[in-house]
Protein backbone atom coordinates (compact mmCIF):
# COMPACT_ATOMS: atom_id res chain seq x y z
CA UNK A 1 0.00 0.00 0.00
CA UNK A 2 2.96 2.28 0.91
CA UNK A 3 4.78 1.14 -2.03
CA UNK A 4 2.20 1.65 -4.21
CA UNK A 5 1.19 5.57 -3.08
CA UNK A 6 4.86 6.42 -3.43
CA UNK A 7 5.13 4.70 -6.46
CA UNK A 8 1.89 6.89 -7.70
CA UNK A 9 3.54 10.15 -6.09
CA UNK A 10 6.74 9.02 -8.41
CA UNK A 11 4.75 8.83 -11.34
CA UNK A 12 2.79 11.82 -10.36
CA UNK A 13 5.55 13.75 -9.74
CA UNK A 14 7.40 12.51 -13.32
CA UNK A 15 4.31 13.41 -15.15
CA UNK A 16 3.85 16.92 -13.63
CA UNK A 17 7.83 17.24 -14.18
CA UNK A 18 7.21 17.20 -17.98
CA UNK A 19 6.04 20.61 -19.14
CA UNK A 20 8.13 22.42 -16.71
CA UNK A 21 10.91 20.89 -18.70
CA UNK A 22 9.72 23.29 -21.89
CA UNK A 23 10.75 26.52 -20.44
CA UNK A 24 8.32 29.21 -21.94
CA UNK A 25 10.03 32.47 -21.67
CA UNK A 26 7.00 35.17 -21.20
CA UNK A 27 7.34 37.76 -18.77
CA UNK A 28 9.80 40.76 -20.37
CA UNK A 29 11.67 42.43 -17.94
CA UNK A 30 11.12 46.25 -19.18
CA UNK A 31 14.25 47.37 -17.05
CA UNK A 32 16.72 45.16 -18.49
CA UNK A 33 15.11 45.37 -22.16
CA UNK A 34 16.64 48.39 -24.68
CA UNK A 35 16.51 48.83 -28.49
CA UNK A 36 19.69 50.56 -29.15
CA UNK A 37 20.57 51.64 -32.80
CA UNK A 38 23.43 53.29 -34.51
CA UNK A 39 23.45 56.03 -37.53
CA UNK A 40 25.50 57.63 -39.23
CA UNK A 41 26.45 60.82 -39.90
CA UNK A 42 28.95 62.49 -42.11
CA UNK A 43 30.34 58.91 -41.89
CA UNK A 44 30.56 59.31 -38.46
CA UNK A 45 28.78 56.78 -36.52
CA UNK A 46 26.63 57.77 -33.74
CA UNK A 47 24.74 55.90 -30.88
CA UNK A 48 20.95 56.37 -29.17
CA UNK A 49 18.79 54.17 -28.06
CA UNK A 50 14.65 53.30 -27.08
CA UNK A 51 12.98 52.33 -24.29
CA UNK A 52 10.31 50.00 -24.97
CA UNK A 53 7.00 50.46 -23.28
CA UNK A 54 5.36 47.18 -23.88
CA UNK A 55 6.61 44.23 -25.11
CA UNK A 56 5.17 40.32 -24.79
CA UNK A 57 7.05 37.85 -25.60
CA UNK A 58 6.37 33.73 -25.27
CA UNK A 59 9.14 32.22 -26.45
CA UNK A 60 10.15 28.00 -26.10
CA UNK A 61 13.74 27.19 -27.17
CA UNK A 62 12.54 23.89 -27.79
CA UNK A 63 9.61 25.15 -29.85
CA UNK A 64 10.36 28.10 -31.65
CA UNK A 65 8.20 27.98 -34.34
CA UNK A 66 5.26 28.66 -31.69
CA UNK A 67 6.80 31.60 -30.69
CA UNK A 68 5.56 35.09 -30.51
CA UNK A 69 6.76 38.55 -29.92
CA UNK A 70 5.53 42.01 -30.18
CA UNK A 71 7.46 44.81 -29.08
CA UNK A 72 5.84 48.47 -28.80
CA UNK A 73 8.31 51.29 -28.83
CA UNK A 74 7.69 55.30 -27.36
CA UNK A 75 9.25 56.95 -29.69
CA UNK A 76 9.48 59.66 -27.53
CA UNK A 77 11.80 58.00 -25.24
CA UNK A 78 14.48 58.14 -27.90
CA UNK A 79 18.32 59.47 -27.45
CA UNK A 80 19.50 60.07 -30.50
CA UNK A 81 23.09 60.95 -29.07
CA UNK A 82 22.64 64.68 -28.12
CA UNK A 83 19.19 66.86 -27.10
CA UNK A 84 19.19 68.62 -30.42
CA UNK A 85 18.87 65.37 -32.12
CA UNK A 86 16.36 64.27 -29.96
CA UNK A 87 14.00 67.74 -30.92
CA UNK A 88 14.96 67.15 -34.07
CA UNK A 89 13.62 63.70 -34.82
CA UNK A 90 10.37 64.09 -33.11
CA UNK A 91 9.51 66.13 -35.71
CA UNK A 92 7.41 65.87 -39.16
CA UNK A 93 10.19 64.90 -41.17
CA UNK A 94 11.44 62.00 -38.74
CA UNK A 95 9.08 60.40 -36.90
CA UNK A 96 6.01 63.02 -36.09
CA UNK A 97 6.19 61.88 -32.80
CA UNK A 98 2.68 63.77 -32.12
CA UNK A 99 1.01 61.86 -34.79
CA UNK A 100 2.83 58.40 -34.32
CA UNK A 101 4.17 57.94 -31.14
CA UNK A 102 4.93 54.42 -30.97
CA UNK A 103 6.69 51.99 -33.63
CA UNK A 104 5.59 48.61 -33.32
CA UNK A 105 6.33 45.33 -34.05
CA UNK A 106 4.44 42.05 -34.43
CA UNK A 107 6.01 38.46 -35.35
CA UNK A 108 4.94 36.47 -37.42
CA UNK A 109 6.84 33.36 -37.65
CA UNK A 110 10.15 32.56 -35.48
CA UNK A 111 12.60 29.27 -37.23
CA UNK A 112 15.52 27.78 -35.80
CA UNK A 113 18.81 28.31 -37.52
CA UNK A 114 20.32 26.01 -35.25
CA UNK A 115 23.37 26.84 -32.44
CA UNK A 116 21.10 28.89 -30.67
CA UNK A 117 20.25 30.84 -33.72
CA UNK A 118 16.66 32.01 -34.64
CA UNK A 119 15.34 34.64 -37.07
CA UNK A 120 12.42 36.46 -36.42
CA UNK A 121 10.11 37.58 -39.38
CA UNK A 122 6.66 40.07 -39.07
CA UNK A 123 5.26 43.37 -39.71
CA UNK A 124 7.41 46.51 -38.54
CA UNK A 125 4.90 49.92 -38.46
CA UNK A 126 6.83 53.08 -37.85
CA UNK A 127 5.27 56.32 -39.12
CA UNK A 128 2.18 55.28 -39.99
CA UNK A 129 3.96 52.85 -42.61
CA UNK A 130 3.57 48.70 -42.37
CA UNK A 131 6.22 46.64 -43.88
CA UNK A 132 7.92 43.03 -43.42
CA UNK A 133 10.79 42.73 -41.03
CA UNK A 134 12.83 39.78 -40.35
CA UNK A 135 16.16 40.31 -37.91
CA UNK A 136 18.40 36.94 -36.45
CA UNK A 137 18.44 36.84 -33.28
CA UNK A 138 20.18 34.35 -30.30
CA UNK A 139 19.11 32.84 -27.46
CA UNK A 140 20.83 32.75 -24.15
CA UNK A 141 19.65 31.30 -20.88
CA UNK A 142 20.66 33.30 -17.79
CA UNK A 143 19.59 31.64 -14.60
CA UNK A 144 15.80 31.82 -14.89
CA UNK A 145 15.94 34.51 -17.79
CA UNK A 146 16.29 34.25 -21.44
CA UNK A 147 18.47 36.52 -22.92
CA UNK A 148 17.57 37.47 -26.64
CA UNK A 149 20.17 39.47 -28.60
CA UNK A 150 19.44 40.77 -32.64
CA UNK A 151 20.24 43.57 -34.92
CA UNK A 152 19.08 44.55 -38.31
CA UNK A 153 19.63 47.04 -40.92
CA UNK A 154 16.51 49.10 -41.41
CA UNK A 155 16.29 51.62 -43.91
CA UNK A 156 15.02 54.80 -42.76
CA UNK A 157 13.63 55.99 -46.05
CA UNK A 158 11.80 53.08 -46.44
CA UNK A 159 9.57 54.66 -43.20
CA UNK A 160 10.28 58.19 -44.65
CA UNK A 161 11.96 58.70 -41.63
CA UNK A 162 14.43 61.93 -42.44
CA UNK A 163 11.92 63.84 -45.04
CA UNK A 164 12.77 66.77 -47.21
CA UNK A 165 16.43 67.97 -46.60
CA UNK A 166 17.05 64.88 -44.53
CA UNK A 167 15.66 63.17 -47.54
CA UNK A 168 19.37 62.81 -48.92
CA UNK A 169 21.89 60.09 -47.82
CA UNK A 170 25.02 62.26 -48.41
CA UNK A 171 24.88 63.70 -44.98
CA UNK A 172 22.47 61.06 -42.72
CA UNK A 173 23.08 57.47 -44.16
CA UNK A 174 20.03 55.52 -44.91
CA UNK A 175 21.18 52.55 -43.39
CA UNK A 176 20.15 52.42 -39.33
CA UNK A 177 21.76 49.66 -37.79
CA UNK A 178 18.97 48.37 -34.81
CA UNK A 179 20.43 46.12 -31.69
CA UNK A 180 17.46 45.09 -29.63
CA UNK A 181 17.97 43.29 -26.29
CA UNK A 182 15.35 41.49 -24.75
CA UNK A 183 15.27 39.95 -21.15
CA UNK A 184 12.12 37.78 -20.72
CA UNK A 185 11.70 35.90 -17.49
CA UNK A 186 10.72 31.64 -17.47
CA UNK A 187 7.01 31.26 -16.92
CA UNK A 188 7.46 29.81 -13.39
CA UNK A 189 10.36 32.09 -12.14
CA UNK A 190 7.60 34.73 -13.17
CA UNK A 191 4.64 33.42 -10.76
CA UNK A 192 7.09 34.03 -7.75
CA UNK B 1 70.63 101.99 -37.63
CA UNK B 2 70.58 98.28 -37.49
CA UNK B 3 70.36 96.87 -40.68
CA UNK B 4 68.91 93.46 -39.42
CA UNK B 5 67.77 92.14 -42.77
CA UNK B 6 67.83 88.75 -41.79
CA UNK B 7 64.64 87.62 -43.02
CA UNK B 8 62.34 84.29 -42.33
CA UNK B 9 63.18 81.39 -44.87
CA UNK B 10 60.32 80.45 -47.12
CA UNK B 11 59.50 77.56 -45.35
CA UNK B 12 58.76 79.65 -42.40
CA UNK B 13 56.90 81.85 -44.32
CA UNK B 14 54.61 79.44 -45.75
CA UNK B 15 54.28 77.80 -42.32
CA UNK B 16 53.31 80.65 -40.97
CA UNK B 17 50.76 82.20 -43.28
CA UNK B 18 49.26 78.87 -43.85
CA UNK B 19 48.82 78.37 -39.96
CA UNK B 20 47.38 82.11 -40.04
CA UNK B 21 45.08 81.50 -42.98
CA UNK B 22 43.97 78.10 -41.33
CA UNK B 23 43.33 79.17 -37.69
CA UNK B 24 41.12 81.93 -38.71
CA UNK B 25 39.16 79.66 -41.25
CA UNK B 26 38.03 77.53 -38.74
CA UNK B 27 37.82 80.05 -36.09
CA UNK B 28 35.63 82.09 -37.75
CA UNK B 29 33.80 78.70 -38.94
CA UNK B 30 33.58 77.84 -35.25
CA UNK B 31 31.49 81.15 -34.12
CA UNK B 32 29.26 80.73 -37.33
CA UNK B 33 28.46 77.05 -37.09
CA UNK B 34 27.14 77.31 -33.40
CA UNK B 35 24.20 79.11 -33.93
CA UNK B 36 22.94 77.55 -36.73
CA UNK B 37 19.82 75.25 -36.65
CA UNK B 38 20.22 71.84 -36.75
CA UNK B 39 20.38 70.80 -40.80
CA UNK B 40 22.27 68.38 -43.26
CA UNK B 41 24.44 71.78 -43.84
CA UNK B 42 25.19 71.97 -40.22
CA UNK B 43 26.27 68.84 -39.85
CA UNK B 44 28.34 68.78 -42.97
CA UNK B 45 29.66 72.25 -41.37
CA UNK B 46 30.95 70.62 -38.19
CA UNK B 47 32.55 68.05 -39.78
CA UNK B 48 34.23 70.18 -41.94
CA UNK B 49 35.27 72.48 -39.28
CA UNK B 50 36.54 69.12 -37.46
CA UNK B 51 38.69 68.33 -40.48
CA UNK B 52 39.78 71.75 -40.23
CA UNK B 53 40.87 71.38 -37.02
CA UNK B 54 42.85 67.82 -37.44
CA UNK B 55 44.43 69.57 -40.68
CA UNK B 56 45.70 72.50 -38.29
CA UNK B 57 46.86 70.24 -35.39
CA UNK B 58 49.04 68.37 -37.77
CA UNK B 59 49.96 71.36 -39.63
CA UNK B 60 51.35 72.35 -35.96
CA UNK B 61 53.26 69.50 -35.00
CA UNK B 62 54.91 69.93 -38.44
CA UNK B 63 55.64 73.40 -37.92
CA UNK B 64 56.98 72.58 -34.20
CA UNK B 65 59.27 69.99 -35.58
CA UNK B 66 60.35 72.49 -37.98
CA UNK B 67 61.07 75.26 -35.40
CA UNK B 68 62.84 72.69 -33.16
CA UNK B 69 65.87 72.33 -35.99
CA UNK B 70 65.73 75.98 -37.48
CA UNK B 71 66.34 79.16 -35.55
CA UNK B 72 64.42 82.18 -36.59
CA UNK B 73 66.22 85.21 -37.84
CA UNK B 74 68.11 87.14 -34.62
CA UNK B 75 65.29 89.51 -33.05
CA UNK B 76 65.25 93.67 -35.16
CA UNK B 77 66.88 95.93 -31.86
CA UNK B 78 63.81 96.67 -29.61
CA UNK B 79 63.62 97.73 -25.70
CA UNK B 80 64.05 94.56 -24.34
CA UNK B 81 60.29 94.49 -22.70
CA UNK B 82 58.93 94.51 -26.31
CA UNK B 83 61.30 91.77 -27.08
CA UNK B 84 60.38 89.79 -24.06
CA UNK B 85 56.70 90.63 -24.59
CA UNK B 86 56.92 89.21 -28.35
CA UNK B 87 58.79 86.34 -26.90
CA UNK B 88 55.96 85.81 -24.54
CA UNK B 89 52.83 85.98 -26.86
CA UNK B 90 54.82 83.37 -29.31
CA UNK B 91 55.38 80.73 -26.91
CA UNK B 92 51.27 81.61 -25.86
CA UNK B 93 50.72 81.38 -29.70
CA UNK B 94 52.45 77.75 -30.09
CA UNK B 95 50.57 76.75 -26.86
CA UNK B 96 47.61 77.67 -28.39
CA UNK B 97 47.79 76.30 -31.28
CA UNK B 98 47.87 72.74 -29.86
CA UNK B 99 45.50 73.57 -27.04
CA UNK B 100 42.45 74.54 -29.21
CA UNK B 101 42.49 71.64 -31.64
CA UNK B 102 42.90 69.75 -28.75
CA UNK B 103 40.19 70.32 -26.68
CA UNK B 104 37.97 70.70 -29.85
CA UNK B 105 38.95 66.64 -30.26
CA UNK B 106 38.13 65.94 -26.56
CA UNK B 107 34.83 68.22 -26.72
CA UNK B 108 33.37 66.37 -29.56
CA UNK B 109 34.61 63.02 -28.00
CA UNK B 110 32.47 64.11 -24.35
CA UNK B 111 29.94 64.84 -26.61
CA UNK B 112 29.71 61.30 -28.17
CA UNK B 113 30.62 62.65 -31.94
CA UNK B 114 33.47 60.73 -32.54
CA UNK B 115 36.12 62.90 -35.11
CA UNK B 116 36.08 61.18 -38.57
CA UNK B 117 38.66 62.61 -40.76
CA UNK B 118 37.59 63.41 -44.31
CA UNK B 119 35.14 60.92 -43.41
CA UNK B 120 37.41 57.78 -43.82
CA UNK B 121 39.51 58.15 -41.00
CA UNK B 122 38.46 57.84 -37.80
CA UNK B 123 39.95 59.81 -34.49
CA UNK B 124 40.30 57.49 -31.27
CA UNK B 125 37.66 58.98 -28.85
CA UNK B 126 40.32 59.28 -25.90
CA UNK B 127 37.51 60.13 -23.40
CA UNK B 128 33.77 58.60 -23.33
CA UNK B 129 30.59 60.13 -23.65
CA UNK B 130 29.72 63.01 -20.66
CA UNK B 131 27.45 65.59 -21.66
CA UNK B 132 28.75 68.03 -18.47
CA UNK B 133 32.37 66.98 -19.09
CA UNK B 134 31.85 67.96 -23.27
CA UNK B 135 29.79 71.07 -22.07
CA UNK B 136 33.25 72.47 -19.89
CA UNK B 137 35.21 72.01 -22.86
CA UNK B 138 33.27 73.45 -25.42
CA UNK B 139 33.55 76.26 -22.53
CA UNK B 140 37.50 75.92 -22.79
CA UNK B 141 37.41 75.54 -26.65
CA UNK B 142 35.92 78.92 -27.00
CA UNK B 143 37.74 80.99 -24.07
CA UNK B 144 41.12 79.58 -25.87
CA UNK B 145 39.29 80.82 -28.65
CA UNK B 146 39.03 84.19 -27.59
CA UNK B 147 42.45 84.50 -25.66
CA UNK B 148 43.78 83.08 -29.35
CA UNK B 149 41.89 85.83 -30.82
CA UNK B 150 43.26 88.61 -28.28
CA UNK B 151 46.98 87.71 -28.71
CA UNK B 152 46.43 87.10 -32.22
CA UNK B 153 45.53 90.89 -32.13
CA UNK B 154 48.61 91.98 -30.55
CA UNK B 155 50.62 90.06 -32.35
CA UNK B 156 49.65 91.66 -35.81
CA UNK B 157 49.09 95.09 -33.93
CA UNK B 158 52.57 95.12 -32.33
CA UNK B 159 54.31 93.52 -36.44
CA UNK B 160 51.99 96.68 -37.66
CA UNK B 161 53.49 99.37 -34.89
CA UNK B 162 56.74 98.30 -35.80
CA UNK B 163 56.55 98.97 -39.95
CA UNK B 164 54.90 101.90 -39.85
CA UNK B 165 55.86 103.66 -36.82
CA UNK B 166 59.11 102.14 -35.82
CA UNK B 167 59.81 101.69 -39.76
CA UNK B 168 62.15 98.52 -39.33
CA UNK B 169 61.91 94.59 -40.86
CA UNK B 170 59.68 93.15 -38.06
CA UNK B 171 56.78 92.77 -40.49
CA UNK B 172 58.60 92.54 -43.70
CA UNK B 173 60.83 89.78 -42.53
CA UNK B 174 57.77 87.32 -42.58
CA UNK B 175 56.03 89.07 -45.59
CA UNK B 176 56.40 86.75 -48.96
CA UNK B 177 58.79 87.74 -51.46
CA UNK B 178 61.98 89.15 -51.52
CA UNK B 179 62.71 92.66 -50.66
Amino acid sequence: MIKQTLGAAALAAAVFALPAQAVEFNAVQADKTQIAFTYKQMNVPVDGKFRTSAASIAFDPAKPQAARASLEIDLASIDAGSQEANDEVASKLWFNTKAFPKATFVSNSVKALGNNRFEVTGKLSIKGKTLDATAPFTFKQEGTNGVFDGAFVLKRADYAIGEGMWADFGTVANEIQIKFHVVAAAAAAAKK
Amino acid sequence: MNHSTDRYSSTAKALHWLMALGLFGALGVGFYMTGLPLSPQKLQIYSWHKWAGVSLFLLVLLRFAWRLGHRPPAPVPMPAWQRLAAEGVHHLLYLLMFAIPLTGWLMSSAKGFQTVYFGVLPIPDLIGKDPDLGNLLKTVHVSLNFLLLALVAAHAGAALKHHFLDRDATLRRMLPGRS
